[in-house]
């Protein structure tokens, strides 16, 4: 039998695989973003007469040279931070008018009297590491962001998200407007019933 | 004798390389989608700490940079190992921070001078001495709106 010769394979539709390769690769990759935990700075105007906050709304979180926590006065570790911070500003300890009638702490007359009062107060040592400094940043958002979950899932039962989730679904670029425009009222609800004031010491001017 | 001559005649063909195109174009519509552009060289470490309660830093056009951290080895012997800012493709001063951040403004669209986030890549290893003074130079020419940058993952990776 005489040899012959192989026949060429047809390449036509070579290129409709490299299309549909390259389309599906296009659909499926996405850009990375960065993500990070986000922060207003204090303008540097110097305030003429700060007001008078009372002694008891001030949550003080220190962080040392040596990476430890002292949070009112207390050695503390990282991991009962949150707990420690919800407990605070979920108090709820005011009467009359400063009640919180949504809080379901201890209403404590020693520790915050509403949400709206509490402020944390966050000081570091210049010689702290940053991924500690991030840590703790990170477990005071943590609370403020579990309160907020809570107080979201409450008025809102039907949305069948959590605050995070409807925060995240709202800084999407990909959400229409009119979703936006639905999420808006209620995350700014919850928002103000736990208003994030996270306040940073002044760094010290003498060293 | 003919007959035997045809025999060795059959060579193989050729392969066809009409598709070779289609491949190479494939691949570099690939790698042009997939590649996330730079905008400079890091000539610093930066391995950033993680965190879980983080939000998206969409819109590129209205963020700037700042980075920061010790050098990396390769510049190690010449900058030393303490830990230092990078602006753009240079070693910068804490007193550089301001006029970058004032150039940076200027080089955007009027509409987005005043919504710019500036993010802070800094090395989990740097001490907050540096980050502190970064905020006051941030904070004298009214660029309030920072974003430290991490990683994904959970806090307790931070402690070792």
């Amino acid at each position: 039998m005489a040899k012959r010769a192989a026949p060429e394979v047809n390449a036509g539709s070579m290129a409709d695989i490299a299309f549909l390769l390259l389309i599906f690769f296009l659909v499926t990759t996405t850009i990375e973003t960065d993500s990070g935990i986000n922060r207003k700075l204090p303008p540097t105007d110097e305030v003429v007469d700060p007001p008078i906050i009372k002694e008891r709304n001030i949550f003080t979180v220190v962080v040392n040279k040596d990476n430890r926590l002292l949070v009112e006065e207390d050695i503390m570790e990282l991991s009962e931070l949150r707990q420690a911070a919800i407990a605070f500003l979920d108090n709820g300890g005011g009467t009359g008018e400063e009640a919180c009638d949504y809080c379901q702490g201890k209403r404590d007359s020693s520790s915050s009297d509403n949400p709206e009062k509490a402020i944390i107060s966050l000081k570091n040592d210049r010689e702290t590491s940053y991924k500690v400094y991030i840590a703790v940043q990170n477990e005071l958002v943590a609370a403020y962001n579990d309160l907020r979950d809570r107080e979201f899932a409450r008025l809102n039962p039907l949305a069948g998200l959590s605050y995070r989730e409807a925060q995240n679904r709202y800084s999407d670029p990909r959400t229409s407007a009119s979703d936006k425009a639905k999420l808006k009222p209620k995350l700014d609800e919850v928002k103000a019933m736990y208003p994030q004031k996270l306040s940073e010491a002044e760094p010290s001017k003498t060293n | 004798m003919s007959k035997f001559k045809k025999k060795k005649g059959g060579d193989l063909p050729a392969i066809s390389t009409a598709s070779l195109p289609d491949i190479v174009f494939m691949l570099l519509f690939f790698f042009m989608v997939a590649t996330v552009m730079r905008d400079s060289t890091l000539m610093i470490q930066n391995s950033l700490p993680a965190a879980d309660q983080i939000q998206k830093l969409d819109k590129k056009d209205r963020v700037m940079y700042i980075y920061a951290g010790k050098p990396s080895s390769r510049y190690a012997d010449k900058y030393g190992t303490q830990a230092r800012i990078q602006l753009n493709d240079k070693f910068a001063d804490v007193g550089d921070v301001a006029a970058f951040v004032l150039a940076e403004r200027a080089s955007k669209r009027q509409e987005l001078q005043n919504v710019l986030t500036t993010a802070l890549k800094v090395d989990g290893e740097t001490n907050m001495g540096l980050i502190t003074d970064i905020k006051q130079e941030l904070r004298k020419v009214n660029a309030l709106k920072i974003n430290y940058t991490t990683r994904v993952g959970e806090y307790t990776q931070n402690i070792n």
